[in-house]
């Protein structure tokens, strides 16, 4: 962010944090200037962030603003018109296996007749070739698998059909998918969508544990902050001008929003902590429906 | 065909066995079944049917082209279901993605396998009991060179499966993970609807073209109903597609009516049966707190 900036002033906003600061943590994903462009259509440009291990960082922003294709162009499934990211010190997609992804979903088919503990599995070997041959190896993978059954509080139901699963279950057994390989960095897209508030501070709750006791940084794309907002280190908000990094505190806030969309934002603070944002091209803690993102 | 039925089981089977047909009919049965139930367990997990449903009505042209042209009826269906196979590849990929704008583009394919498979039986006058075969399955005209060309296709497709199988497992149930774990999902696609063409060329020699999913869909179906543990419902799939196929092979030999029509009837029997007594024990999907 210390770069140029590309677009009009009004949008440009440079965090809280300066990323290209010397820490004594080498970061674990560096986002410098990128800029996405899919089907001709620029969906943010001069976007720059960092993330240490150990982080709980949200990325926010109303929707269509581009916040799964930020994953995903980390994760090197979608191209960078400009700019660099690195994941790990290494270019999109060669670090994924230090990556346990979730992507955004409704759910599984409920007629899917597959277990969640063969969900699970999948996430640790799924992607070798040949025939799971009983042995060893597969005496280890199948312990590995219960432990993270356990990790997230799934032992009672993994053994059913995914797809007959409810939302907060079919999600904690995904998280402990993306665990699987004990992976540097979670990356979970909109985790607590079309989750009832109770699932939502439940599955809120295990991610902050984890990140906590298994020392995994935490990338989450939320958009409505505040089932998370206790538990955050940092938020990255995204606008199509770029993105502001920093804590809750300095970032969601009038005058930062005001400057990152050019257009006036409120925040409002609700007797009980709560934030509600007013004033964004779409409001962010509305469930309005989930609208595909690039595929 | 029909041989006399006595209650002696073992003598019947002797009996039946004494002709050379109904040995190899065993055998090529034994075959497609393994086949269709291991391809076809995928297909029904990637709720690809429909594709498959075309890829082997598509063996009809082929087939009928061979014999218009006086080549190999087995060459007409392989080279048939195989480019096929690759037309819907290439036409699925040209879109975005997903399995559900495809339906359209493989309805298309369909209505033009059929309309030409009509076209090769009138250019070749006279075939009109071959039409029938063709279509609806030609259990006891099975040679034995036959047999050998099934049981060889049937290993290279069962080698490549056993090869791509779990990456394969993964890329359906969650092709965006998949496809970040490195799997490459996209060239799995073609090769599985490959696979799936090789397999419902063999199932279409046997059981005709439209009677193909008593094989390739019923089986692996109802062992879904019966498990959800993959490699048993593999199994579970593999062992009622041969069940079927025996008793078909057996009922139809000592009664007047075709094969084709015991095999579909068995399968979907077992179909039937399976859910009847799955859905009084499993609940309805619970989706309240979803």
């Amino acid at each position: 962010m210390s770069t140029a900036p590309r677009q009009s002033a009004a949008t440009r906003v440079t965090g809280a944090r300066v990323p290209d600061e010397p820490t004594a943590r080498p970061a674990l994903v560096e986002i410098v200037d990128a800029t996405v462009v899919l089907g001709g259509r620029t969906v943010w440009s001069g976007v720059g962030a960092t993330i240490a291990p150990g982080e709980f960082v949200a990325i926010l922003g109303p929707n269509g603003v581009g916040k799964s294709t930020l994953l995903k162009a980390v994760l090197g499934l979608v191209p960078l018109a400009r700019g660099t990211v690195r994941l790990l010190g290494r270019p999109p997609g060669q670090a994924n296996h230090d990556v346990g992804y979730l992507p955004q979903r409704r759910s599984f088919d409920a007629s899917l007749r597959i277990r969640g503990l063969d969900v699970v599995r999948l996430g640790l070997d799924g992607d070798r070739w040949g025939l799971p041959l009983p042995g060893p190896r597969s005496r280890a993978a199948a312990a590995r698998v219960r432990e993270l059954v356990d990790l997230v509080g799934a032992g009672g139901y993994a053994h059913r059909p995914i797809g007959q699963l409810s939302g907060g279950e079919q999600q904690r057994l995904l998280i402990a998918q993306a665990l699987a390989r004990r992976p540097r960095l979670l990356m979970l897209d909109e985790p607590l969508d079309s989750l009832d508030l109770p699932n939502q501070a439940g599955v809120a709750a295990l991610i902050s544990q984890i990140c906590r006791t298994e020392g995994v940084a935490v990338m989450i794309v939320a958009h409505d902050v505040n089932p998370i907002l206790s538990y955050l280190d940092r938020v990255i908000y995204l606008g199509q001008g770029g993105a502001v990094s920093g804590t809750p505190g300095e970032v969601i806030t009038a005058a930062t929003l005001t400057r990152l969309y050019g257009t006036p934002i409120e925040v409002l603070s609700t007797s009980d902590g709560r934030l509600v944002v007013v004033g964004q091209p779409e409001a962010p803690a509305l469930h309005t429906d989930r609208h595909p993102e690039h595929a | 065909m029909t041989g006399t039925f006595t209650w002696n089981l073992l003598a019947d089977i002797r009996d039946m066995w004494a002709y050379d047909a109904m040995v190899n009919a065993f055998r090529a049965g034994t075959i497609v079944a393994v086949l269709a139930a291991l391809v076809g367990w995928f297909m029904v997990l990637r709720r690809q049917s429909f594709a498959g449903h075309t890829l082997a009505l598509v063996g009809f042209p082929g087939a009928a082209g061979a014999v218009w042209l006086g080549l190999s009826v087995t060459l007409g269906y392989f080279t048939f279901c195989l480019a096929a196979a690759l037309v819907i590849a290439a036409l699925r990929t040209g879109g975005r993605r997903g399995y559900s704008e495809e339906s359209a583009v493989i309805g298309t394919v369909q209505a033009f396998a059929l309309a030409t498979g009509m076209l090769f039986v009138s250019l070749y006058k006279g075939f009109l009991n071959g039409t029938t075969e063709l279509l609806f399955g030609a259990f006891t005209g099975i040679t034995a060179d036959q047999v050998t060309v099934l049981a060889g296709v049937a290993v290279v497709v069962l080698a490549v499966l056993a090869v791509i199988g779990r990456p394969l497992l993964f890329a359906s149930v969650d092709t965006d993970v998949a496809r970040a774990h490195g799997v490459p999902s996209r060239v799995l696609d073609t090769v599985f609807l490959l696979l799936l063409g090789a397999a419902a060329a063999e199932a279409s020699q046997i059981t005709g073209a439209l009677l193909v999913f008593a094989l390739l869909v019923l089986p692996p179906a109802t062992a879904q109903l019966v498990t959800a543990r993959p490699g048993r419902s593999l199994a579970v799939s593999v062992g009622l597609a041969v069940l079927v196929v025996w008793v078909a092979l057996f009922v139809g030999y000592y009664s007047p009516y075709p094969i084709g029509f015991w095999v579909t009837t068995t399968a979907f029997g077992a179909y039937a049966l399976t859910s009847v007594l799955t859905g009084r024990t499993r609940s309805i999907p619970r989706r309240a707190a979803a």
